[in-house]
């Protein structure tokens, strides 16, 4: 009997699911620790909500292990401190917002006096105070992945698990959710993202981990990603050869193209360093541009063009 | 109080689709035309020429009474099933019970908390509707038949009985599919007591068989026979020569009784274990 590490949010050890001949998940294993922001990518088809359904207890894993909070997965007290948006936000519509959240406080066993002063509280957050008392059949897309969220977040949770949160959002609701992760992040909570906006995540994350067919293939840590190597684009006139030939003190894989230079430094300290060296050389700088390898392309490095299908 | 919740839940889905006001307009409405209709046919008696003899008019007030109780039990049935068989698969269809169950709260107080909340609801209907014949029946014609509780008891344990198997149709079938297998069942009971019924005025000893074993698939129909049998009026027991809907030729024993409380039961214990087990 494997026990739960104490440091671990969300700790898995070879989840499996099947339905029928399918294989959905094939081996999770994964280890989110506690006031970690995670985002968990991967192709459509690859088992990235199934794998949230498992964590939640919604769907039975056909052979593995779990830890959610130390808890094992499906237990229901275990999911007291969690927090969940699910995928398609689709709740009970006939509801008011504030009734919705009302409902939601109450299974969460949150007592009134609370849930009282929390609800308009949560519903300023994500900017829907003024349709308090609106029923949410009558919500925008955006406008019920904002309550959704606003439910996730009743029970102040140690662990939100957040499926695909900002789909239906508008650009100045995505900066809204950043804002409400970051604000998580500072409280010590874990968030655990599930989404295919590879710019939000690159943002919003401290590591990644990439799955493809129902499996971890790569947990990047996107810090580390972030400080590492950088490619730079250098433009400048007059670009003699043997001005050129100096970059390598900084750098290597350098390719002349004309005025034109790239080259992989390991720092972003040797940009200035490379500005003065050009102005000493009596070039003028018209590009100093770092490059980084953005996360799409490490995704499509890792998952494949063919979406890992 | 999980449980609590998702019923009050349930009583205000009710209240907010309006199923709970069409209920109880259309049900004073129905109490109306009976009532009327009592009446008037009451009024004729009285003025017939052995209209003044009181059995003759007990005996009219309960074939009128079970008359009107019979729509009744066939309305609750009606109400049972059309207001319960997408409470679960509806749910499961559209996600909206993820945001449920993935709460600190155990399936099983979920699905009881419907089956309370939908309980609750169809004995009120049943008390309105029943209560309200009965009461016209009292208010018009100062007549009330015998073992009123147990007769109603048997017509809500009918509704509960009804309840249960959508629930457990509703937790693995799609709506659509759940409302066939429940009103095909209900059929069968149905038909099944019918044949029962003729075949025991025949003295029919296989036809009365397929009957109890029809009724064994669903005891619904035995159930209000049963009921129709406590509160029809002594006479008719005692002839037992009558055979009309409303009234019972071949009676269900205590033990189909029993029967249909431990299959209710089951169902609802069959529900909660489907439901516990299946992916969301």
């Amino acid at each position: 009997m494997m026990t739960p590490d104490s440091n671990s949010a969300i700790e898995t050890h070879g989840l499996r699911k099947e339905f029928g001949q399918k294989v959905a998940v094939e081996d999770l294993s994964l280890s989110v620790g506690r006031g970690e922001v995670f985002g968990f990518l991967g192709a459509n088809g690859a088992g990235k909500t199934t794998s949230v359904k498992m964590l939640l207890g919604l769907i039975r894993p056909t052979a593995g292990t779990g830890y959610l909070l130390g808890r094992p997965l499906g237990e229901a007290a275990g999911r007291a401190r969690v927090g969940f948006l699910p995928e398609h936000f689709r709740f009970h519509d006939w509801l008011t917002a504030a009734e919705f959240l009302r409902l939601h406080a109450e299974l969460y066993h949150i007592p009134e006096p609370v849930y009282r002063t929390r609800i308009p509280e949560l519903l300023e957050l994500v900017s829907l105070e003024p349709f308090a008392g609106q029923k949410l059949r009558e919500f925008s897309k955006g406008m019920l992945q904002r309550v959704g969220l606003a439910q996730a977040l009743l029970n102040e949770p140690d662990l939100v698990i957040l499926d695909e949160p900002t789909s239906g959002l508008d650009p100045v609701g995505r900066l809204q959710v950043r804002d409400i992760i970051h604000g998580l992040r500072e409280r010590g909570a874990t968030v655990f993202l599930n989404s295919h906006l590879l710019s939000e995540v690159e943002i919003t994350c401290d590591r990644v981990a990439f799955i493809k067919r129902g499996k971890v293939i790569q947990v990047n840590s996107l810090k580390s990603f972030m400080d590492g190597q950088l490619t730079v684009k250098v433009r400048a006139r007059p670009l003699l050869p043997e001005v050129a030939a100096g970059l390598s003190r900084w750098g290597e894989n350098i390719r002349v193209d004309g005025e034109q230079v790239s080259l992989t430094v390991n720092s972003e300290e040797a940009l200035p360093q490379i500005n003065h060296y050009l102005l000493d050389c009596g070039a003028e700088v018209y590009t100093l541009a770092p490059q980084r390898i953005a996360l799409e392309d490490l995704f499509i490095q890792i998952v494949g063009t063919d979406g890992g299908l | 109080m999980t449980p609590w919740i998702i019923a009050r839940l349930t009583f205000r889905e009710a209240s907010r689709k309006k199923i709970l006001w069409a209920a109880l307009a259309l049900g004073v409405a129905f109490l109306a035309v009976y009532s009327i209709g009592f009446y008037l046919i009451r009024q004729d008696m009285l003025n017939s020429p052995r209209g003044g003899i009181p059995l003759v008019q007990n005996e009219l007030a309960n074939a009128l009474l079970l008359a009107g109780l019979y729509a009744v039990n066939f309305l609750t049935v009606m109400m049972t099933v059309l207001t319960s068989v997408d409470t679960l698969s509806g749910e499961i269809a559209s996600g909206t019970i993820h945001t449920l169950v993935s709460k600190p709260v155990e399936r099983w107080q979920v699905l009881l908390g419907k089956w309370i909340g939908f309980a609750g609801l169809l004995t009120l209907y049943l008390l309105l509707m029943a209560g309200g014949v009965v009461l016209a029946v009292a208010l018009i014609a100062g007549y009330s038949p015998p073992n009123l509780l147990a007769g109603l008891g048997l017509m809500w344990l009918n509704a509960m009985l009804l309840l249960c198997l959508s629930m457990l149709g509703g937790t693995t079938l799609s709506t659509i599919a759940n409302g066939v297998l429940v009103f095909g069942l209900f059929g069968i009971a149905f038909v099944g007591g019918w044949i029962e019924q003729i075949g025991s005025a025949l003295e029919n000893q296989t036809a009365v068989n397929v009957g109890i074993v029809s009724s064994l698939i669903l005891p619904s129909e035995a159930l209000w026979k049963r009921a129709a049998f406590e509160m029809q009026s002594a006479l008719t027991s005692l002839t037992g020569a009558r055979m009309t809907p409303f009234s019972s030729v071949s009676v269900p024993s205590p033990a189909m009784i029993v029967y249909a409380g431990l299959y209710a039961l089951l169902a609802l214990a069959l529900a909660v274990r489907t439901f516990q087990k299946r992916d969301l």
